[in-house]
């Protein structure tokens, strides 16, 4: 006798679409469960949140939600999800993504929407190097790491994100990792509030790349090193928490802003009564 | 309609003529980023836009001015983007994303000379074969290539109707001299424009986000309940991504024969002196106003020539050259450029063809097509 077992978060599941393509040890499905528990619990409609990924293993998790969802070009998901945003305010629009994603080839996009201060929540899987591909370092990788690319160890400093989102004016800027699921999740609920730009970047492992190559023996063991290293710092001077994970440096976590700015939507809103008023 | 051109008459330019054309086809939505010789539809777009309750926004480059105008259609509303040769380049990659995702968005590249940054501020038409085949992969682009002012406000309504009719990015290969010549424009009356509305798909129990069986059916937008989705990837009728080249197969038939297949329904041309023509120049855009003077004038030292001008670019109007060439012994395809469309006249056409090459910068000289004319018929 065989019992059918339905994942308990089978309505926002494509079920049809399992098993997905990522590999063991990966934290990709943390980050899946907990954007689904946020949206859950957030009280907002499930069908107003649409997610926007780029391209990259990260870009691939839209795909496994049962919402509307949009998987673009490399780089550009920001670029795609501003247009969509703009035409229809009233949704919840999510940008999830990976590093390479939104910070190599897409860093552009990733600046303006901040420094705009565009009503869309971004979060950024980062592993630290090009998953897909075969981990190829990228701007994130730390200083140091071996990749594929850099058998040699990178020459390259990194982007601290939360930093940079910060100094663009974001209306909210977090860092977890995927051994902080459930802080992780309140950031997604808190974001999913805010007016304007939302950043949260989730550090999650990549065992066969960049973990095999940097003494993670597996999975676990970079989440043993997350939970070992990790800190919660939220009055953190931004420009130190640089990530550095070949000398001993800690981690910070937490909620690093969370500030109440005019968005870009509310600025059109207002310019937009403004040419009424001249009208009338 | 409140906030539309009035009808009437105008003295106005082609940049002036794009953007209301766009406005009244119902365009509500525009990105872009400034480029010579387009930024003065950015410009009437910034002020225009924002009076009637649509949307503009000045991106951060063509990438992301490309991507923003296909999220908004995404979400509903007609959405454009115009640009230059450089910037024209910079869309190709997301290009191809409308034309997987089955996005509807209109592109107006206005060409200046090139390659690279080449002359910004004067005439080219170098991106035809780009227009064409830009993107990497198979599809099949609509082109148009306004002539006047008249047909840059003209054409813009119909590339709107284009690209919501077959789903896809339309683009209008303009040029810098249509873009800021001044003539008259006349604009009717809203309810005399054929204008398509966008229809919204329901929910249905076969989850289809695409068919690849009738040619068309309508989008669904985010927010309804819907739950599709939408794919660069190689996809099936659900939008799924698939590796199979079978999935491929169906979905670049579907791709490539929803325009084939209504080609006589989208080709558009103009021919003038063509019945008893032994020669015949194809030439658009500008070049084909100079050329239409040439062959005036050719005519009349009863030289029996003739111009066909396509006014959509792409499709090919494969039948129509075909036919001619069969009757003619001498094509003539002036561009400027060093010989692009005349390949696609000379594959189709099966007659001898020549090319002239003038050199992006200047208005082509009448006389230089003059006496090739004159030379066919020594």
């Amino acid at each position: 006798m065989t019992t059918e077992i339905t994942h308990p978060k089978h309505e926002l599941l494509r079920d049809e679409r399992f098993p997905h393509i990522w590999c063991p040890g990966c934290g990709l499905g943390i980050v899946l469960q907990s954007y689904l528990n946020a949206i859950e619990k957030s009280g907002t409609k499930l069908e107003d949140n649409v997610l926007v990924s780029g391209i990259g293993c990260t870009a691939r998790l839209p795909g496994y939600t049962n919402l509307d969802t949009y998987h673009t070009t490399h780089g550009r998901a920001i670029a795609f999800a501003t247009g969509m945003k703009i035409a229809n305010p009233s949704l919840k629009v999510t940008v999830i993504s990976g590093d390479g994603d939104l910070f190599n080839i897409g860093g552009n996009h990733f600046i303006h929407a901040a420094r705009r201060n565009m009503d869309l929540m971004v979060i950024c899987v980062n592993n630290f190097n090009y998953g897909m591909t075969g981990g190829q370092h990228g701007s994130t990788t730390p200083t140091s790491s071996i990749t594929a690319s850099t058998p040699y160890g990178n020459i390259e400093a990194s982007f601290n994100l939360p930093y940079i989102a910060a100094a663009l004016g974001a209306s909210f800027v977090a860092r977890w990792t995927v051994m902080h699921p459930r802080q992780f999740t309140k950031s997604i609920q808190k974001a999913l509030e805010i007016k304007g730009f939302s950043f949260i970047e989730v550090l999650s492992p990549c065992p066969p790349n960049f973990g095999k190559l940097n003494g993670f023996t597996d999975g676990f063991a970079e989440m043993e090193f997350y939970r070992k290293y990790s800190v919660v710092d939220e009055k953190a001077n931004l420009e130190d928490i640089w990530i550095d994970p070949h000398h001993g440096k800690e981690i910070v976590l937490g909620e690093f802003v969370n500030r109440r700015k005019p968005s870009y939507l509310m600025r059109e809103e207002e310019l937009i009564n403004k040419l009424k008023e001249v009208k009338q | 309609m409140s906030g539309l051109l009035p009808a009437g008459k105008y003295f106005a330019d082609g940049n002036f003529a794009t953007a209301e054309g766009a406005i009244m086809a119902g365009c509500r939505f525009f990105a872009g980023y400034p480029i010579t010789p387009s930024s003065e539809v950015l410009e009437r777009m910034s002020r225009r836009l924002p009076e009637i309750g649509g949307h503009f926004i000045e991106m951060e480059d063509e990438i992301g001015s490309m991507a923003a105008i296909l999220g908004a259609s995404n979400a509903g509303l007609k959405s454009m983007t115009a640009t230059s040769g450089p910037g024209f380049s910079l869309m190709q990659e997301n290009l191809g994303l409308g034309i997987v995702t089955e996005t509807p968005a209109v592109v107006l590249d206005e060409m200046r000379a090139g390659p690279s940054t080449g002359i910004p501020t004067r005439v080219g038409q170098g991106d035809i074969m780009q227009a064409r085949w830009g993107s990497h992969g198979d599809y099949a682009p609509i082109t148009y290539a306004p002539n006047s002012v008249q047909e840059s406000f003209d054409l813009t309504i119909e590339a709107f109707n284009a690209s919501e009719t077959y789903r896809e990015p339309v683009i209008i290969a303009s040029d810098q001299v249509i873009g800021h010549l001044s003539e008259l424009l006349v604009v009717k009356p809203y309810e005399e424009y054929t204008i398509i509305q966008r229809l919204i798909r329901k929910k249905k129990e076969d989850n289809k986000v695409f068919s690849f069986s009738d040619d068309f059916i309508p989008m669904f937008i985010p927010g309804t309940g819907f739950r599709g989705n939408v794919d660069s990837l190689t996809h099936d009728e659900r939008g799924y991504p698939s590796n199979e080249s079978s999935v491929e197969e169906v979905m670049l038939k579907h791709l490539i024969g929803k325009i084939k297949n209504n080609e006589d329904k989208i080709i558009k041309y103009e021919e003038y002196e063509i019945d008893d023509a032994e020669v015949v120049i194809v030439a658009y855009g500008i070049t084909s106003r100079v050329a239409k003077h040439a062959v005036k004038l050719a005519r009349k030292e009863g030289m029996k020539v003739g111009l066909f001008r396509p006014i959509t670019l792409w499709p090919f109007p494969e039948k129509n050259i075909r036919s001619i060439g069969e009757r003619i012994r001498l094509f003539i395809v002036p561009e400027i450029n060093y010989g692009q469309y005349s390949h696609s006249v000379r594959e189709y056409g099966c007659r001898e063809t020549r090319e002239i090459h003038f050199p992006p910068g200047e208005i082509p000289d009448y006389r230089v097509i003059l006496k090739n004319i004159e030379e066919a018929f020594l």
